[in-house]
């Protein structure tokens, strides 16, 4: 499968964003223009040549190991990378407005960061090696603190950012050390290296064990799982709006990818002792999650505990595969978490451009309450925000239900009634709080005096349309993505 | 919206009757305008009774002497899930689908100057309800029927929250959470069965499914979580008078009319025939609590003071007779049930529509308030007296048919299930004629009560068409029986047949 031992055409889209980052940073910097156009105009550009070499990669059958297996590129990773730019295009696009009004601008350095961000996600989204995992984790995390910094004037922002990097170097550092511990038992850091010493049955079982448990510590960090989910609402809430929807949205994606990478094709083997502690994860975070986001009055903090429930789904998915190995039980495991991360990804994006259109300039859209009578102000946006938040809460015939509904037959699958009925109980409990939006959106009248929704670009609202239809589209037919994710995760498990 | 297989030659009538209204919803909600109601309602009647046309040849075209599945559409929808579009009716579910786009015309037309907010939000809510529950109905794949089973919820939700009365937000919520979480734990029971059916979410083939008893038993409670809550079954009824008396009076009529049918219906075409031996084992409970229904919120419906509690807790009774019905397993019971179940669709709707009438003049519903309507309106009480005779059970009346069918297959069941059940003829008599006595008769209570208009055409026009289907219903109930009486015994034949 080897290709060659440098081959460049795989790592293709890395290449190009790093030289077009640094493009940009240079003539951003020559540039006076206080909109930035220039550095907004090359970024999606660049987002969008991106999308054209990844697609032209998975459609080519790129696949293969390259720099000595330190990077790999297989079908799953080239459909994460493009969910990732299409994620980040997103985000660029619903947050013009918004950073623009809040002079976050200034610097320039917002495009230039959030691609730097992006380029760290795609070297984890790649990872074929403990080395590229945590080189590209830093990347993005370093990037990301910097953006949440972004508002220095602004007190709850700085708090945010030394929250997010307080915790989130301490999450790097028992990644680290999971990874030594690793290194040590098998003295190896590649992957599948890693996977075949520890199949021999040859390694001391303590290191292995201890290992495992600190690298999943830090995924559990990085994907927000309770009891490591403390930074998850501080910082959704105290970060700019176009901030959070970079930290909610694609590094996601790429968490997601390393766990899998890590846990799946790292210690496949040692299934049988991460994944209950991947249901304690999973179960804690669908309780605490979904508890705490009913007693929320700000909407960006009930989103992040939202966030933490669903990553509940998630690791729920993730922990449903099955103990031998089983390719076929393993594909439809994973593969219907991979379905549930992105669809998941797809709706905060709506939802989080939402919250800025609703925010103008001096003022920001951040309790529920603020959506009081939106029903009469716009009834499209109001519309929206019933197919988000139904979503959201897993009815159908939107693409939330769908992906709680793969969730649940992995777990049936693996023999998991109980989790299954658990999941579902939570799901009823957080329904509460989705349709307690619908209520002040729909039957609330507006405190006074009625501000009208500001007009926005057509660009965004067209993307904004298409976003939200999707969620109810993807719903309706979600037999495509639903193939493609089982068929990626099945090339990965198999190759 | 799908391709059929089989049914290729002919036209998809079923996948009409479900799209047509959902269709026509979306075009109200875009065309229409809050400036101005009439163009909205105009075209919120007209997709109505397309959406009611197109379900006629369902009727026209039935062929009475199978029990097979007629109108088949079959094709496949999420491949990686073996998840069909699959349609189709027999006997049992013909006439809900006739009912349900029958009620929406009625409901379309009572909205008609009683909305004034808001009117293309609330028509389209109501257009795209009648199409989901037609699906409801109509789907014979489990996921497609789970599908449209919760996704009637949203509407109904928005209907009560938007247009409700002053506690609003709490019927509406206790509404959504109730349903929702029976219909859950009937996900979990699909998500089994399909495992255990080797990867089928065909309702077709859980039918023939072999189960053990300790399976059955789950997967008979997981349903009866979803679809006693939507009956309503005492204990987990009480959700329902507060959605009825808070929503506005399509709301209702849609809610006992149809709503509450969606968990008898599961019952008969879920529970029953994939689980028949815990439901037989089950029967007793079940029996039970149906007599309790009947006795109890009998009684508890004699005391309300508020005439639309007083109709929710007699359609919970009256749904009681209906479960009493399904869960004695001989013909009379089924048929009887199914009878009870189209006839209370009637006979609920109108009784709500008439209070509506009545709420719309004097904006209360407290009995107190009333007195000697009759006085001042005599062609609504010609109307209000008929309904409430129906709503009572009496002879020629739709409801007697059904009532009677149901004890009659109870007295063969067991004497003494049979008296309990009759008992229920005194109580809605006496709840329903008492109500009348207080509302339409004596003297005029007061000067509101004076002051009251008679019926508009367009109210005359509504109830008229209630009370020649109540009344052609109890004189002539054939054409009903006729239709579901294969598909009935051929329920009951496989319901015999234990699955152990």
């Amino acid at each position: 499968m080897m290709q060659s031992q440098f081959d460049f055409a795989l790592a293709a889209p890395e290449i190009i964003l790093l030289v077009l980052g640094l493009v940009i940073l240079v003539l951003d910097a020559l540039s006076q223009s206080p909109r930035r156009t220039l550095a907004y105009g090359l970024s999606l550009l660049t987002l969008g040549l991106l999308t054209a070499v990844s697609v032209w990669q998975l459609g080519a059958g790129m696949v293969g190991e390259t720099f000595s297996g330190l990077y790999v590129a297989d079908p799953f990773a080239h459909v994460l990378k493009i969910a990732s730019y299409i994620a980040v295009a997103l985000t660029l696009v619903y947050g013009r407005e918004y950073i623009q009004s809040r002079d976050m601008l200034r610097g320039g350095e917002f495009y230039v960061l959030v691609l730097f961000a992006l380029l760290g996600q795609m070297v984890m989204i790649s990872a074929g090696n403990f080395l590229t995992i945590y080189l590209g984790l830093e990347l993005m995390s370093l990037a990301l603190y910097a953006l949440v910094a972004m508002r220095r004037d602004h007190a709850q922002s700085t708090e945010a950012a030394m929250k997010y990097f307080v915790l989130g170097s301490l999450a790097s550092g028992f990644m680290l050390y999971g990874m030594s511990m690793m290194y040590g038992a098998t003295g190896n850091l590649d992957l599948k290296n890693i996977a075949d010493a520890v199949s021999s049955g040859q390694i001391d079982f303590l290191p292995l064990a201890f290992g495992v448990v600190f690298l999943v510590a830090g995924l559990a960090f990085k994907l927000g799982a309770v009891p490591f989910h403390m930074w998850v609402p501080d910082v959704y809430q105290g970060a700019p709006t176009a901030v959070t929807l970079v930290l909610a949205a694609a590094p996601k994606l790429a968490v997601f990818a390393i766990t899998v990478r890590m846990l799946v094709v790292g210690f496949g083997e040692l299934a049988v002792h991460w994944q209950p502690m991947l249901m304690i994860l999973g179960v804690l975070s669908l309780a605490i999650g979904n508890l705490t986001a009913i007693m929320q009055t700000n909407f960006k903090r009930m989103l992040a505990y939202s966030t933490i429930s669903h990553m509940g789904f998630v690791i729920l998915g993730l922990a449903s595969g099955a103990l031998d190995g089983d390719i076929q039980a393993n594909t439809s495991a994973y593969g219907s978490a991979l379905f549930y991360i992105l669809t998941y990804v797809l709706t905060t994006l709506a939802s989080f451009g939402l919250v800025m259109y609703l925010s103008r300039e001096g003022f920001e859209c951040e309790n529920i309450d603020d959506l009081k009578g939106l029903n009469r102000r716009s009834p499209w946006l109001a519309v929206m925000m019933l197919i988000l938040m139904c979503s959201l809460a897993g009815l159908p015939p939107l693409v939330g239900f769908d992906a709680k509904l793969l969730i649940l037959q992995a777990l049936l699958q693996s023999d998991r009634l109980w989790l299954a009925v658990v999941a579902v109980m939570f799901s009823l409990i957080g329904a509460f709080y989705y349709l307690r939006v619908i209520k002040v959106v729909y039957f609330d009248d507006s405190v006074e005096p009625v501000t009208p929704v500001p007009a926005m670009g057509v660009v965004s609202n067209g993307l904004m349309l298409i976003n939200g239809s999707l969620v109810l589209v993807l719903g309706l037919m979600p037999g495509p993505l639903m193939a493609l994710c089982l068929q990626v995760m099945h090339a990965t498990l198999s190759y | 919206m799908m391709a059929s297989e089989m049914a290729s030659f002919s036209t998809p009538w079923l996948t009409l009757s479900i799209f047509v209204p959902i269709v026509c919803g979306l075009i109200v909600l875009a065309l229409g305008r809050d400036d101005r109601p009439g163009l909205t309602r105009s075209l919120s009647l007209f997709g109505a009774i397309i959406s009611f046309l197109v379900t006629i040849p369902l009727y026209l075209g039935f062929d009475s002497s199978t029990a097979a599945m007629q109108f088949v559409e079959k094709s496949i929808w999420i491949e990686a899930f073996a998840v069909y579009y699959h349609l189709g009716v027999d006997g049992i579910s013909v006439w809900f689908v006739l009912l349900t786009a029958f009620i929406t015309i009625i409901v379309v037309i009572a909205g008609w100057e009683v909305i004034t907010s808001r009117v293309s939000q609330y028509m389209a809510a109501f257009l795209i309800l009648s199409g989901l529950m037609i699906g409801v109905f109509a789907a014979l794949d489990g996921l497609l029927f789970y599908i449209f089973f919760e996704a009637t919820l949203i509407p109904m939700y928005i209907i009560v929250g938007v247009w409700g009365g002053p506690n609003r937000v709490y019927a509406a919520f206790k509404f959504f959470l109730y349903t929702l979480m029976g219909s859950l734990l009937t996900l979990v029971a699909f998500l089994y069965l399909w495992n255990a059916s080797g990867g089928s979410f065909d309702i077709l083939t859980w039918h023939t499914l072999p189960l053990d008893s300790t399976p059955q038993l789950f997967i008979f409670f997981a349903f009866l979580a979803a679809f006693a809550v939507k009956v309503p079954m005492w204990p987990v009824h009480t959700w329902l008078p507060d959605a009825h008396v808070e929503a506005p009076t399509g709301g209702s009529v849609v809610l006992a009319a149809i709503m509450l049918k969606l968990g008898a219906y599961g019952f008969l075409r879920l529970s029953l025939p994939i689980v028949p031996d815990a439901a037989a084992s089950m029967s007793g409970l079940i029996i039970a609590l149906s007599l309790i229904a009947v006795i109890y919120i009998g009684l508890v419906a004699l005391i309300q003071e508020d005439m639309k509690k007083l109709v929710a807790y007699s359609s919970i009774a009256h749904m009681g007779f209906v479960t009493l019905g399904l869960f004695i397993f001989n013909t009379a019971g089924v048929e009887g049930a199914i009878v009870q179940m189209v006839s209370h669709g009637f006979v609920s709707a109108a009784m709500f529509l008439c209070i509506g009438v009545l709420y719309d003049r004097m904006h209360t519903r407290d009995i107190s308030a009333y007195g000697g309507v009759v006085n001042t309106m005599p062609k609504f009480v010609t109307f209000f007296v008929l309904f409430s005779m129906a709503n009572a059970g009496l002879p020629a009346t739709s409801g007697f048919v059904g009532e009677f069918m149901v004890i009659m297959g109870a007295v063969e069941y067991n004497f003494w299930i049979g008296l309990l059940a009759a008992t229920a003829l005194i109580l809605g008599a006496a709840y329903s004629l008492w109500m009348v006595k207080r509302v339409a008769f004596g003297d005029s209570a007061n000067d509101h009560v004076r002051d009251l208009q008679d019926l508009s055409s367009r109210e005359f026009l509504m109830l008229s068409i209630m009370a020649i289907a109540v009344i052609f219903m109890g004189i002539y109930p054939k054409p009903f029986t006729d239709v579901m009486h294969v598909s009935v015994e051929a329920l009951l034949q496989h319901v015999s047949i234990s699955k152990l």
